[in-house]
């Protein structure tokens, strides 16, 4: 079903007058393949995709699972702050990304897991550390005197600027969370799905929701290189979303999440190597179109279900559910 | 400092603002949805860009945009609650996948329009999104300012028409369905009012900074009295405290910004709310 993509680019390029210098996509896809891997920085950016794909996919299907999207959302906006705090005082931004997304998870965690019964108290105070962080980046830009690199590229990042070193710290911070999920698997698992039993049990729930956090708060932070702040939903809550919605087995969702971010990032990175627009709006639509296209099939499907008289007219889509 | 002018129509537009995002932060607290009202502020942002793109006036798309993926939200929400059965009244959890992956979507549209601008000759125009994005309530003219007052006093009432069945509906949402009360018709219209709030504010304000007026203000009320009409009334205060004293402070220091002292005004009474309890 996405497949049928992929000549999208031929079509766009030649409806848009494009300069000499522009790559164009020709119908032999090998080749292309190979021109897009010729380059170093291409090479980079796929990498640092695949990375941040796999494991923004595993922590996203934790995430969706415990509904905690408004909180990933707040983490995602730390970067601004982050960015911004780190240009202040002169060290690089990365490490701001990851100082306050690592402080807001610790402050999400604090505030909203001590008051789990209450849905309402939840949301305004995750809120309330969102604010927070978005009056403190002001402070910062204010403080810097105003002129902070490009906007652009700190809200969305820039995918095609990712140096040998970024891939190395990507990378090893995937492996981390990817090695801290793997620990924690089970209890983590149990504490998400049922947390009172979970506690009733003897599980630390409370620990474990900040724990998570912080994993999240990496995961965040590290996705956010790659999409920029704005858009890391589109690796970290689509994926895991539109395999929750197509299947219930636990094992085969998550291997279903990991498989759609790869697909996402690669397709999106492709297409945008092709285009003069940037790779973090393809990455979003071809995300956002994945999980409508579910949710259309499920739709169907259910209607299907209900219905007794299965010999409707539109056939075609069922079999790929 | 009110023989400025700039100051005048600061604190005329901000504080009717500062009313409507009070009030109608109320329900939002209530309804849990203050993820939606976040994600409207954010789709504020393409929605003007898309409007200038189409050589639209950007306060158009904006409000276009705000309003039209409220409705977005709230009916997929909608589908959310009937496939799991769940009456929670507002935002079941489940939703908060769906608003994540619209705003993204809307947001990803946005840099597809920025760079538009970036390639072709509007410069102009991305620093107008800039604007746009940030939003500099010592910027707004007379006029400006009382086209702000009375739409932000048009949100008010609106609030108050529907306070009644509203409270009903999210309170007791199968009762109040039963009694005949168009729950899911609330529901909507809720979503569409918040996204006037967030397009609105989004110029006095920010469209990044609207959050803290809905959420901190709101949520103080909630904390500090349990009866619905004074809450919706308190929450209103305080957000135009908020408003009113962030801006005498942003007056005073000049190195500290607008949006920034209003928040953190607004965050200091959240905090204090915790301590009054």
């Amino acid at each position: 079903m996405i497949a049928t993509n992929t000549p999208r680019p031929t079509q766009r390029h030649t409806l848009m007058p494009t300069d000499s210098v522009n790559p164009t996509l020709s119908w032999n896809l090998p080749r292309d393949l190979g021109e897009v891997l010729e380059y170093h920085f291409m090479v980079n950016a796929l990498l640092a995709g695949s990375v941040v794909a796999v494991m923004a996919g595993l922590v996203g299907w934790l995430m969706v699972l415990r509904r905690e999207a408004f909180a990933g959302h707040t983490l995602s906006m730390m970067a601004f702050p982050g960015a911004s705090g780190a240009a202040l005082i002169g060290i690089p931004a990365a490490w701001g990304y990851f100082t306050f997304c690592g402080a807001g998870a610790l402050a999400i965690g604090r505030f909203s897991g001590a008051s789990r019964s209450s849905l309402r108290e939840q949301s305004a105070s995750i809120g309330a550390v969102q604010a927070a962080a978005l009056a403190l980046g002001f402070l910062f830009v204010s403080l810097y005197g105003g002129v902070l690199g490009d906007l652009e590229s700190l809200l969305f990042g820039n995918i095609l600027a990712i140096s040998d070193g970024q891939v190395l710290v990507l990378a090893a911070v995937a492996l981390a969370v990817v090695a801290a999920l793997a620990l924690w698997a089970r209890p983590l698992l149990f504490a998400s799905v049922d947390p009172d039993v979970a506690s009733a049990r003897g599980v630390p729930v409370t620990a474990l929701s900040t724990g998570f956090l912080l994993l999240l708060g990496l995961a965040v932070a590290a996705t956010s290189q790659i999409t920029g702040p704005l858009l890391v939903f589109a690796l970290l809550v689509a994926p895991a979303a539109t395999a929750q919605r197509l299947t219930a087995r636990p094992t085969l969702s998550l291997a279903l999440t990991i498989l759609l971010g790869l697909l996402i990032v690669w397709l999106g990175m492709g297409i945008a190597y092709f285009s003069v627009y940037p790779a973090g709006f393809f990455i979003s639509a071809i995300a956002f179109s994945v999980y409508v296209l579910a949710r259309v099939l499920r739709a169907l499907h259910g209607r299907r279900g209900a219905r007794a008289d299965a010999a409707g007219a539109s056939a075609p889509v069922k079999a790929t559910a | 400092m009110l023989s400025h002018e700039f100051m005048r129509s600061a604190l005329l537009a901000g504080s009717f603002v500062a009313l409507a995002c009070g009030t109608c932060g109320w329900f939002v607290v209530l309804r849990g949805q203050v993820f939606a009202g976040d994600a409207l502020s954010h789709v504020a942002f393409p929605g003007a860009l898309a409007a200038a793109a189409a050589g639209v006036d950007a306060r158009v798309g904006l409000f276009v945009a705000t309003v039209a993926v409220g409705v977005g939200i709230a009916l997929l929400g909608r589908g959310t609650l009937v496939a799991r059965g769940g009456g929670a009244g507002g935002s079941t959890p489940a939703d908060d996948t769906a608003i994540g992956i619209v705003f993204t979507f809307v947001l990803g549209l946005g840099l597809f329009f920025l760079t538009l601008f970036s390639i072709g000759s509007a410069g102009g125009a991305g620093i107008q999104a800039a604007h746009t994005l940030f939003g500099s309530i010592f910027g707004l003219g007379a006029g400006e300012a009382r086209v702000a007052a009375l739409v932000g006093l048009a949100i008010v009432i609106l609030v108050l028409v529907i306070a009644r069945p509203l409270l009903f509906a999210t309170l007791a949402p199968d009762v109040a369905a039963a009694r005949g009360v168009p729950t899911r018709l609330l529901g909507v219209g809720f979503l569409a009012l918040v996204g006037l709030v967030a397009a609105e504010a989004t110029q006095a304000v920010g469209a990044l900074l609207l959050l803290g007026l809905l959420a901190a203000p709101a949520a103080a009320a909630h904390r500090l009295t349990g009866r619905p009409f004074a809450g919706v009334l308190l929450a209103g205060l305080l957000a135009v405290v908020a408003m009113v004293v962030g801006l005498i402070l942003a007056y005073a220091l000049p190195w500290l910004p607008p949006s920034t002292a209003v928040i953190a005004i607004a965050l200091t009474i959240y905090g204090a709310s915790a301590l009054a309890r």
